[in-house]
């Protein structure tokens, strides 16, 4: 029965008709779990790669300048970043800067090509942006005390997006991704030249070498979340749902 | 007692770890790395104007010390010889593809109209130092040796060497042409100190700070990087496969 219920609807349940426990809906669209892969790999070898190059210099500044003899805000020590955390394992700052700054363009390339599609297949619209009944403090604060208990959306609301799921989703592509790129492109002596802005937007190189780390710490934060939820709520079926598409619904708890 | 999950964990990011490691050393796949330098250093050129300026920036923004890098004393004989007569006979070669091949003595240098620039010096490793520099356009040089239409490279040959190899760097005609591009004689106000490269540097604004070569003593236009060193254009192209392209 799963095919029949597949519909170009995304986000639809199967007929009512079917027993609940079978019900197979088609989740996530290609070019959403075409980009999902993409990225993950992408910003798994921007972190990992990303943490070598900070090896070369373990120290982050606040202003326009800042070397060994100026102020840090944070001084990790000599080479802190241990081989399973790096690419690559032992220090090479010249391979790191190789790997990140080739990864940087798929990073780059993806999140435009999703962006564009996803405006235009409206999934922006449609799935990310937030209902004004999601909006409400009062629903937020419900979503929240049912994650804290590890309750999770079942039937149809299993097949939207909760509200804070939303919130991470836009924070990671519509904030952090692009604040990566822009504080990235701060820190090109070339690009300042070219786009002057970008050095007053975030006031200064070494500001924006701060924000970089900042926010990829945040990413780091939200992939862990993101993996613990979805061992939390059955990782065969998340999982699945990302590489086919398609998801099992949970039946609805009975309401006691 | 290692659960399953933990055996699974650590094998999984150590197939990652070697993986990628055996990537780095495959040259093939770092010849498609390669490729996005050629990638950022066009789209770069696409998205700054020929002559858009690095920001300057006013003393009150210097950095209070300006840390040097790299050879901090080329430590040779000859180069001890030159400071000891405060490199008095230091001369700049200039040669290669050009009309006038020149061979200008450091006084003569320092006594041509000069510019004045507070600039930001960015490293590789990542760190920023703002410092203000004295000296003149290396467009200026290039113009009187009368630049042959065939060139397409300038190289610098500098004085220091790192584990016996000559230490040299090479910019492309676009760089070599920007009104910030100088042959710098002094820096903060002073003569150029020894670490900072005196007594000639230069200076590249857009660029990361190795391509800025130190202890500058011949600069030699060139058609192509081939036959030069390793051929990759500089010291560290050559031997640490730093990009030659460094606009980020």
């Amino acid at each position: 029965m799963a095919d029949a219920t597949v519909t170009d609807q995304v986000i639809e349940a199967g007929p009512p008709a079917a027993p609940q426990s079978r019900q197979i809906a088609y989740r996530h669209r290609l070019p959403t779990r075409i980009w999902h892969w993409i990225n993950a790999l992408t910003v798994v070898v921007m972190l990992m790669s990303g943490l070598m190059i900070l090896n070369a210099h373990p120290r982050l500044y606040w202003g326009q300048f800042g070397a060994n003899f100026d102020h840090a805000w944070v001084d990790f020590g000599p080479r802190p970043f241990p081989g399973w955390a790096t690419i690559p394992s032992t220090y090479n700052l010249a391979a790191a800067r190789r790997w990140h700054l080739a990864f940087a363009w798929i990073l780059v390339a993806g999140l435009v090509l999703f962006l564009l599609t996803s405006l235009w297949n409206r999934h922006v619209q449609r799935d990310l942006a937030p209902t004004p009944e999601q909006l409400k403090p009062t629903h937020i604060w419900h979503d929240i005390k049912e994650h804290a208990r590890l309750n999770f959306p079942t039937g149809d609301a299993a097949l939207k997006y909760n509200i804070l799921q939303k919130f991470s989703y836009i924070a990671v592509i519509f904030v952090l991704i692009p604040l990566m790129i822009l504080t990235g492109l701060t820190m090109s002596p070339t690009m300042d030249a070219a786009w002057p802005w970008l050095l007053d937007l975030f006031g200064g190189r070494q500001s924006a070498r701060s924000i970089h780390f900042l926010t990829a710490a945040a990413l780091l934060l939200f992939i862990i979340v993101h993996l613990v939820m979805v061992m939390l709520a059955g990782p065969i079926n998340e999982i699945r749902s990302m590489i086919t598409g398609r998801f099992r619904v949970p039946p609805e708890r009975s309401v006691g | 007692m290692i659960s399953r999950r933990r055996f699974v964990a650590t094998g999984a990011s150590g197939l990652l770890l070697s993986g990628c490691d055996r990537l780095t050393h495959s040259e093939s796949f770092r010849g498609v790395l390669r490729s996005a330098e050629k990638l950022t250093m066009s789209a770069q050129r696409v998205v700054s104007p020929r002559d858009a300026l690095a920001r300057e920036f006013s003393e009150a923004d210097m950095s209070p010390v300006f840390r040097s890098n790299g050879t901090a004393n080329p430590g040779t004989d000859e180069y001890a010889e030159h400071v000891a007569q405060n490199f008095a006979n230091w001369r700049l070669a200039v040669d290669g593809l050009v009309a006038r091949p020149l061979s200008i003595p450091l006084q003569t240098l320092r006594a041509l109209p000069h510019q004045t620039q507070i600039t930001r010096h960015d490293c590789v490793e990542g760190w920023s130092a703002i410092g203000k520099w004295h000296g003149l356009r290396l467009s200026k040089i290039l113009d009187t040796a009368g630049l042959s239409t065939r060139a397409k490279y300038i190289v610098f040959h500098c004085a220091d060497q790192i584990g016996k190899k000559p230490f040299y760097e090479s910019i492309d005609l676009v760089d070599a042409f920007h009104p910030q591009t100088i042959i710098a004689w002094g820096m903060n106000n002073h003569l150029l100190p020894i670490p900072n490269g005196a007594p000639l540097r230069l200076r590249v604004e857009r660029q990361l700070g190795y391509k800025n070569a130190k202890f500058v003593r011949r600069i030699q236009a060139v058609e192509s990087l081939a036959g030069i060193y390793g051929g990759k254009g500089g010291y560290w192209e050559d031997n640490t496969d730093y990009e030659w392209y460094a606009g980020i």
